[in-house]
């Protein structure tokens, strides 16, 4: 056994170690703060395994999507919306774990025993083209991929402006269920929720 | 230099037991922000498997890498909508607890 050999296993043995304890964290964790942060983690460790994987164009772009565009996307959101609130007891709160939990676990034992028992057509390692991965991928973008790639970007406009219109409070001039004309400050005041839980 | 060491085995089950755990969090978290979370997990087992694919099997065309670009983008852009949704969603009904969220229910 070489040292890049153990290397690479107990690189692999730690972020695989990192990304299940921190996803078990991001579900299970009380407070919602702690999970988005664990969430980064999970992020970062997933852009070590590319690495590993000889993809370092991929694991940047994970890097630089995930843990700084979504992630703290979503520590913004919590950051709007966090408010303690006491949550209305379920009444059949445990049969539904239960269930749920039960399904989890089956569909885990299926995907592993598929993993394991089919037998992969392994390409020869020789023919890796290991560190030109960034070429291959800039060829594939602008040859056969070029139709996905240029959708892709209206994708990101359309979401951007989607995005925009769901999340600004007044975008149109009157209000739709008082009829007055609303005021476009820019600081938010507070209004009565159109939809309030009545029961 | 090639992996060969690691089994590809060995990432299929990482990104099984990531895709389940985020499966969990999606049925049984009642905090809407932690629901996004739990697809991002999803998301992120899909891109594992995709990576480990293109690495073992395609390791010459590496078609898997480019399509973990695309997971990436159109998950960038499912994150901004469903925030920008959960914002508006907040604004109506002044709690981010899932099962308030029942208007659409028979």
């Amino acid at each position: 056994m070489t040292i890049a050999v153990t290397a690479q296993l107990i690189c692999f043995s730690i972020l695989s170690l990192v990304i299940i304890i921190g996803a078990l964290g991001v579900v299970l964790l009380e407070s919602i703060v702690y999970s988005a942060f664990l969430l980064g983690g999970v992020f970062m460790s997933v852009a070590g395994l590319y690495l590993l994987l000889n993809a370092s164009f991929v694991a940047a772009a994970q890097v630089l999507v995930y843990v700084g565009a979504v992630n703290v996307l979503i520590i913004f959101a919590i950051m709007l919306v966090n408010k303690k609130e006491d949550l209305k007891p379920i009444d059949n709160l445990k049969s539904r774990t239960i269930i749920s939990t039960s399904i989890c676990f089956t569909l885990l034992s299926l995907l592993i025993r598929v993993d394991l028992t089919k037998v992969w057509k392994l390409a020869n390692p020789s023919s890796s083209i290991g560190e030109e991965s960034t070429i291959r991928i800039g060829e594939h973008l602008f040859s056969d991929y070029l139709l996905p790639f240029e959708v892709a970007s209206v994708l990101l406009l359309m979401a951007m402006i989607g995005a925009i219109v769901l999340a600004r409070r007044d975008v149109m001039n009157k209000d739709i269920s008082t009829g007055l004309p609303v005021d476009q400050e820019l600081i938010e005041k507070s209004k009565e929720p159109l939809l309030t839980n009545k029961n | 230099m090639n992996v060969t060491s690691v089994p590809l085995q060995a990432f299929l089950i990482v990104s099984s037991v990531l895709f389940c755990i985020g499966i969990w969090g999606l049925l049984n978290s009642r905090n809407a922000v932690r629901v996004l979370m739990s697809i991002e997990l999803m998301l992120n087992a899909v891109n594992i498997n995709l990576m480990a694919f293109s690495s073992y099997i395609d390791n010459n065309l590496i078609q898997g890498q480019v399509f973990t670009i695309f997971v990436i983008t159109v998950a960038a852009a499912e994150a901004a909508v469903g925030l920008a949704i959960l914002l508006s969603l907040y604004r109506n009904r002044v709690t981010v607890d899932m099962e308030s969220f029942n208007l659409l229910k028979w």
